[in-house]
This record gives structure tokens, sequence and C-alpha cells, in this order.
């Protein structure tokens, strides 16, 4: 299989296997054109991070490939989504597909419940059959909130801190051990202390699983990921913007010698 | 340090003017005013209601609540029956209304049909609330208690072991007032649960389906929990109507003052009986009916509080 990414190759792609993959996606709101031919393959158990400018469908993106976005109405997409190969629209159950592909959200938004009830949730949701205290202290412990939590779990999640929520919000997407976790800026909310501790979970996580975060922060971009996305957000003939990826290479490349002037500028800071 | 007081920046802030000081606390005062209103007025009723019932409390004292006859030549009064019938009434109602309510809300909040299409349907459900009570009186002589005489029967002929259904079906009795009242409280208790449904936040929504829950466990695990101060609320509100209710229930109740277990049989409730005894009443009578009356306040404070109490108990938030 030969992935290609717009206006770059990939080669260092080719030795890790791929876990999702997009090909000539095109991405609509109604008429509105958000997302225009995306091809790009997720590498498995590495940090992927998706950066540029706000309103270019970073978020946009990241919700087709757990099938989010099917709860917006006028919603559609042309191209395919794949995972491991398999076509994520054609003939598959979206809650399938969330179990396998877990979110967290840019809002921390747990549930109206108690810490405990909020990482049972899955377990519960998807009728696992495990020990759910050990459960909830493991979940709790790998999104590093136990220590602050232990003796409060019957507490509701609402009353945490913004930052402890988010932390909730990471244990809960990764009790159910799902393949892949897609985090859409999970730090925007976060003091810089919480932020890299959730860092180094991420880069913990990505041991076992694989991330896919979008992020405003060049340098945690920097940091933790093995692969950058740059998109970038372009006027259409009809003066609606709509995002396209512009290069997708190692983060390590998109820093340091990125293919195009419009990343160079963007890791820069020189975004006009 | 010597910064001009000219310039923009060295100016003192003014402070703010007296006249918007003023406004500002007539306003305070005015809403304060208006709050106690309230209060005061249903202090005011309370208290006159009391007043007025006086006589029959030091009279019967608290036998009334628990004796049976109403028998204005003996001056005899208990409230009993009416208790027990607008208790029984309302709580039928509720029994029929609320899966029936929550559900419509449900479906009306979900996006199992277009958008147009719902608000139709929500419209009409609200407007369920407008048609007058003696219009459903009305329909419930004509309509409902003829419709209700194949079921009558044939309930108390199978099921006629069964106390609820122990008397042969006369026509106007509790079963046609309870179903009457379904369908009036029906109203209330769809659209206040359809609003609360539909003001949760998405983000609830997209956290539950993004943990790869089914559409029905995020809406009995996480929608309904979340909204279930708000659907309380608005049972809470139809019971006080359903047990408030008089004409339609005088219609259709059969008002009678005997204690009958079955549903087929007449009743009353405490609403129907003011309403039917008030114009002719005696001076004891009166404060008999008054003591009625406080009865049903008393009987609404305490299932609200009761109501409040599930709410904390229960409620999530906070
Ligand atoms: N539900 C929606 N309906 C219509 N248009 C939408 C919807 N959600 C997003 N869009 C549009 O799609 C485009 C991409 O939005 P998206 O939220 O994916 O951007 P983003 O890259 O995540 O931005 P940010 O960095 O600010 O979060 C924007 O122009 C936005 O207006
Ligand atoms: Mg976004």
């Amino acid at each position: 299989m030969e992935h290609t990414a717009q206006h770059t190759d990939v080669p260092a792609l080719r030795d890790t296997e791929t876990v999702i993959a997009t090909e000539q996606l095109n991405v609509y709101y109604g008429d509105f054109l958000a997302l225009r031919n995306v091809n790009m393959a997720i590498p498995e158990r590495k940090v992927t991070a998706l950066i540029g400018p706000s309103g270019c469908g970073k978020s946009t993106l990241i919700r087709c490939f757990n099938r989010l976005n099917d709860l917006i109405d006028s919603f559609h997409l042309d191209g395919r989504v794949t995972y491991y190969g398999q076509d994520l629209y054609q003939d598959v159950d979206a809650v399938q597909v969330r179990r396998r592909i877990g979110m967290v959200f840019q809002q921390p938004n747990p549930f109206p419940k108690s810490i405990y009830d909020n990482i049972a949730f899955g377990a519960r949701a998807t009728g696992l059959t495990t020990d759910l205290d050990e459960l909830v202290e493991r979940s709790l412990k790998r999104s590093a909130l136990w220590e602050e939590v232990k003796d409060k779990l019957k507490t509701n999640g609402l009353s945490l801190s913004g930052g402890q929520q988010q932390r909730l919000c990471i244990a809960r997407a990764i009790s159910t051990e799902p393949d892949v976790v897609l985090m859409d800026e999970p730090c925007s909310s976060l003091d810089p202390l919480s932020t890299l501790k959730i860092e180094s979970l991420i880069r913990e996580l990505a041991e076992e699983y694989t991330i896919i975060i979008v992020t405003h922060n060049m340098q945690q971009a920097a940091r933790m990921a093995d692969y950058t996305a740059f998109f970038n957000a372009e006027a259409t003939e009809d003066g609606k913007r709509s995002g396209y990826l512009v290069e997708f290479a190692p983060t390590r490349k998109i820093f340091d010698q990125p293919a195009q002037e419009a990343t160079r500028n963007y890791v820069n800071g020189q975004f006009g | 340090m010597t910064s001009s007081t000219s310039g923009p920046k060295g100016k003192p802030i003014e402070a703010r003017s007296q006249r918007s000081q003023w406004s500002d606390r007539s306003f305070t005062w005015l809403t304060r005013l208006m709050a106690f209103g309230v209060a005061a007025v249903l202090v005011f009723i309370g208290v006159q209601v009391a007043i007025d019932a006086m006589p029959a409390i030091r009279r019967y004292g608290l036998e009334f609540l628990v004796t049976s006859s109403w028998n204005p030549v003996d001056d005899a009064y208990g409230a009993l029956p009416v208790i027990y019938g607008t208790l029984v009434s309302s709580f039928i109602a509720l029994l029929l209304a609320v899966p029936i309510g929550v559900g419509t809300a449900l479906f009306l909040s979900e996006d199992f049909l277009p958008r147009p299409v719902r608000t139709v349907l929500s419209f009409m459900v609200e407007m369920l609330a407008a048609i007058p009570s003696v219009v459903y009186g009305i329909w419930g002589i004509f309509v409902l208690i003829p419709f209700l005489g194949p079921i009558g029967d044939w309930l108390h002929q199978n099921l006629g072991w069964i106390p609820l259904f122990g008397t042969a079906y006369l026509g106007p009795g509790m079963l046609p007032a309870a179903l009457v009242l379904t369908v009036m409280i029906l109203p209330i208790i769809t659209a206040i649960a359809r609003d609360s449904l539909i003001s949760l936040p998405p983000a609830l929504r997209q956290a539950a389906l993004g943990m790869g829950a089914t559409r029905w466990t995020a809406i009995f695990r996480v929608l309904i929990p979340a909204a279930f101060s708000g659907i309380v609320g608005g049972i809470m509100l139809a019971l006080g109507r359903a047990m408030g209710e008089t004409m339609a229930v005088t219609m259709l109740i059969g008002n009678s003052n005997d204690l009958n277990i079955s549903i087929l049989a007449p009743a009353n409730t405490v609403a129907s009986l003011l309403a039917n005894q008030f114009a002719e009443a005696g001076d004891l009578q009166i404060a008999a009916l008054m003591y009625a009356g406080l009865v049903l306040f008393g009987l609404t404070l305490v299932v609200n509080i009761l109501a409040e109490m599930i709410v904390q108990r229960v409620n999530v938030y906070k």
C-alpha cells in the first residue's frame, strides 16, 4: 500500500504499520467544504500531532476517525477513512468504532456522576466484566490523578478542577483499552505542571496505544510527537476557507527542515 | 512620582454615579418585594383557610382525617374518602402519565424524526394544556365513559377477585376521572421533561457516545440522570395539578363520599367535594370544607417537600 501525504512523501511511515488512513478525504458541513483532499497514514503506537491555524479542520478530521461527526446533521464526506484497511464508513457500527477509538475532548466533559462512576461507565456500557475497583484505580493511576482523588472517589466529577477533570476524562477514555486515543487539545485548559504530567502520560501511553493529538502548542508537538501533520486553510473560489493537509512528516523534519514554506513560517511563528 | 491628574492614564477612576447606585438599589428592592409578595399571598391564603376551618378543626380534630361520614344533617364530617380519592386518582394519573410523558419527551428530544415534524408534535402536545378542563369533562362524559364501558365490564368479570375491580362499572367513577387527569397532566410532564433533556450540554452526549455507548445507554445512563431534577420538577408540577384539578374530575368521578377500593366505583376528591358543596353549605359545613381544603394544601406541601428531598438526594450536579 502506498500512502502519500499531500505535497510530501513520508518514507519513514513505511516501516511501521498504519492504523488509520485517509484517502482523498473531503469533509463537508452542508455545502461547505471543511477539509479538502486529505491523504495521510497514521502509524501504530506513535504519537501523531495535528497542528495548524484555528478553523483549518483539525477537530473535524479527528472526529471523522471515531465517527463522532455522525452526530452533526449537515456532515458528510467522500473519499475513504480506513482503520487497519477497513473502511470506517462502510458497513460498520459507529458504536463499535468508538470502542476501539477513544476520545478526549477539547473541553473537559466528565459525566455529572461520581469520579468512580465516570471511570466505570465505559466498562459498564460495553459490558466488560472486570473488577471495577481495580479498573478505576489503574485508570486513575495511569492518568496521574489517583493520588489527588483516591480519598474521594464518590464525589462528583464536576467538583474537580479543570485540569483534574481533564485527567479524569483521559482516565475514562483509556479505561476501556481502546487501540487509538484521539485527543483534541487536551491541555488547553491546564496549567504547565498538569500539562507536563499529561505529556509524559501521553508518551507512556504511546507504548501501547496510538495517540492522535491536536495541539496549538508548537513546543508540545515538538516534545511529544513522533509525527506531525500541518494543516492550513485557504480561501476557495467562493470565498470560504477550506482546510487541507500541507505536510505530514516526522516531527523533527517538520520543525527543522520542512518541505513547505508555509510550514516553516507556521512553526516559526511567522504565520500571516 | 508626579503623574498628571489631567491625563487619561493618571486620572482617578470615578465612583459610580448616585443615580446609577440609586436605581440599582431600588431594583433590588423591587424584586425582593415581588418575591416576598408571592410568599405573602401563599401564607395569607393558608392562614385565611385555617381561620375559616377553625370551628371544624376544634370540633373534629385529627379524627377528621380518618373518618368517612359526610353528613350535614348530623354535622358528622370526615375527609378520609376524599383524601383517599385525591391521592389515588392523582397516583393513577401519574403512574400512566410519567412513562408516556417522559417517553414522548425523549422521542421529541432525540433525532428519530426530522426537526420540523418534532416541532409540530411538541406544539401539539403543549396544545393539550390549553384545552379548558370543562371540555375535558364533557369529552369524558360523552366519549371516555361510554368507551370504557366494555373494558370496565371485562375487568370486573375477569379480574373481579382483585379488590381494585371489585365493583361493577357504573360509568362515572375513579377510572374515567384518573384517565382524564392523565391526559391533562401529560403536556406538563412532556414539555418540562423535553426542555430539560434538550437543554443538556451537547458535550454530555458526545462524551457518552465517544465512550462507545449506544444511544440507549447514553439516554438511560447519562442523559436522563443528568436531566433528573428537571424531570422530577415537571412531575411534581403535574402532581400538584392533578391533586387540585376540580372541574373535569367533578364531572367524571361520580361524587360519592363512600370509601371504595374499586377503581370502577364512584369516588370523590377534595377539590371536587368543595366545588360541589360550597354553594349551599351551612356554617359548620363550610368550616369542614375549609378544613378539607387545608388538608389538600398540606398534602401538596408534603408531596413537594418529598420531591425536593428526592431531587436533593439524587441530584448529580453540585
Ligand atoms: N458543526 C459544524 N457545522 C458547520 N461547520 C462547522 C461545524 N464544525 C466546524 N465547522 C467549520 O469547519 C471548519 C473547521 O472547524 P474545526 O473545528 O475542525 O477547526 P479546528 O482546526 O479544530 O479549529 P480550532 O483550532 O479553533 O479548534 C471551520 O470553518 C468551522 O467553522
Ligand atoms: Mg478544534
